[in-house]
């Protein structure tokens, strides 16, 4: 590696925003494809709500990445929306985890624990970043994220130790996503950059802390945390499971129908 | 002498802000301007709203949101403009501050009781510790009759900001806005 490559630029501090972006537009979409469907009318309007904290999460990170991205070409015209909307498959760099298709009821509690579990942490961290601004929106989402915490375990806690149905289901979700999260732990060269700059959270560090965590909620749930070896990641990269196609599809057809529409 | 203080630091701080501003007048304006999800609440009382400036016409007013997801701050940015027009400012540029974050404890005394006498419980009618997570065990009094005998329906509300409690009282179901 030369000495160029090892020293974080504008650019990747925007690639990261917008990574963090991805994670957070991608896993609200797919909470709001629960909005009308919940299995009861509370629950409908508590999924609703956890979706829209997820697009606002977006929207800080997206935000900051345009306004980087402005200053770093001497523009003035890039938006969130260019982000959201104007890009592809292959530049959207979120977790898979994220994308995955919607599932039944267990599988989108199974996947929000690991998620929320991880934000907590994740953000804890990101808080002492050296980018004020990024320091600033992780301050605002920990708050939310606590509470998407409380309510994934209870969740957990509810359907593990529910009926033999549910506590069926539980266990089938985990063991479907489990291999998914080990990406979420992975650091590639840009990340590792700008951890060395102080401004990206060091991932590795985080998993020792969320794998205690999320076994404690799993097996208070008389669940099993899934004993697979197998991983699947790329998300970073730009490799992507098949959903992922689908849902930019659904969510960024009104733009690109009327291109520049605006609210 | 001993100082019994009415109002918490962080209230004071803000009204000493407020009454050291050179614009009174546009923060009385503002003061009609109501929060669009809850009527009852200005975005003084609700405490969104951070400093005005102004230099001729055009004023740039600061505000900080709620809930990062919060849909009403596109429409709170438009009713503040149109408020300001009647003060001959043709031009007003909001900026959103992300930090620092807001927290319930910067809405007013008066807030909080707009809050009640609408029907939404304010965070500090929590009975305990209201910084403390909800549960299933968690009272709230009742803002129709002020019974502590409730239960937890669910964390999330109408919107994101508020948790749906029930009176077992007097059977009310109820919201309240949780301590953030």
């Amino acid at each position: 590696m030369t000495s160029s490559t090892k020293i974080a630029s504008k650019q990747d501090t925007i690639d990261y925003a917008a990574r963090l972006g991805d994670d957070a537009i991608v896993i609200g979409h797919r909470i709001s494809e629960w909005v009308s469907r919940a299995p009861f009318i509370e629950e409908d309007v508590a999924l609703g709500n956890v979706a829209l904290d997820f697009l606002g999460h977006a929207r800080m990170y997206y935000t900051y990445a345009a306004q980087l991205s402005n200053e770093q070409n001497g523009t003035d015209d890039i938006t969130e929306d260019n982000f959201a909307y104007l890009r592809d498959e292959r530049q959207f760099q979120n977790h898979l985890l994220h994308e995955l298709h919607k599932g039944d009821f267990a599988y989108t509690t199974a996947r929000q624990l690991l998620i929320d579990v991880y934000n907590k942490h994740f953000l804890e961290q990101l808080k002492n970043s050296n980018d004020e601004t990024l320091a600033a929106i992780a301050v605002k989402a920990a708050k939310e994220t606590k509470y998407h915490c409380r309510r994934s375990k209870d969740w957990t806690l509810r359907l593990g130790d529910g009926t033999s149905e549910s506590h069926e289901k539980m266990q089938l979700a985990l063991n479907d996503i489990w291999g998914y999260s080990h990406e979420l732990f992975e650091l590639d060269e840009l990340e590792q950059r700008l951890v060395d700059a102080g401004i990206a959270v060091d991932c590795t560090q985080l998993k020792a802390a969320w794998l205690k965590e999320v076994t404690a909620i799993i097996e208070e749930a008389t669940l099993m945390v899934p004993d697979q070896d197998w991983v699947v990641s790329g998300g970073r990269q730009g490799y992507h499971t098949e959903h992922l196609g689908h849902l930019l599809t659904e969510m960024q057809f009104v733009h690109r129908s009327f291109p520049g529409a605006k609210w | 002498m001993q100082v019994i203080p009415t109002k918490s630091p962080i209230q004071f701080e803000r009204e000493q802000f407020r009454r050291n501003s050179e614009f009174p007048e546009l923060w009385q304006c503002l003061d009609q301007v109501k929060d669009p999800e809850i009527p009852a609440l200005s975005l003084w009382d609700i405490g969104i709203l951070k400093d005005i400036k102004r230099q001729g016409n055009q004023a740039s007013v600061t505000i900080t949101p709620t809930y990062s997801g919060c849909p009403a701050m596109d429409a709170i940015a438009e009713d503040i403009a149109i408020a300001f027009k009647a003060y001959g400012i043709e031009k007003t540029v909001i900026i959103t501050e992300l930090s620092p974050a807001w927290t319930t404890d910067w809405m007013t005394d008066k807030g909080r009781n707009q809050l009640r006498d609408y029907g939404i419980a304010p965070p500090n009618d929590l009975v305990g510790d209201h910084e403390q997570p909800l549960n299933s065990d968690s009272q709230v009094l009742c803002p129709q009759c002020g019974s502590a005998d409730t239960k937890l329906l669910s964390e999330y509300g109408s919107t994101a900001c508020k948790a749906l409690f029930q009176c077992n009282s007097c059977h009310e179901p109820f919201d309240l806005f949780k301590h953030i």
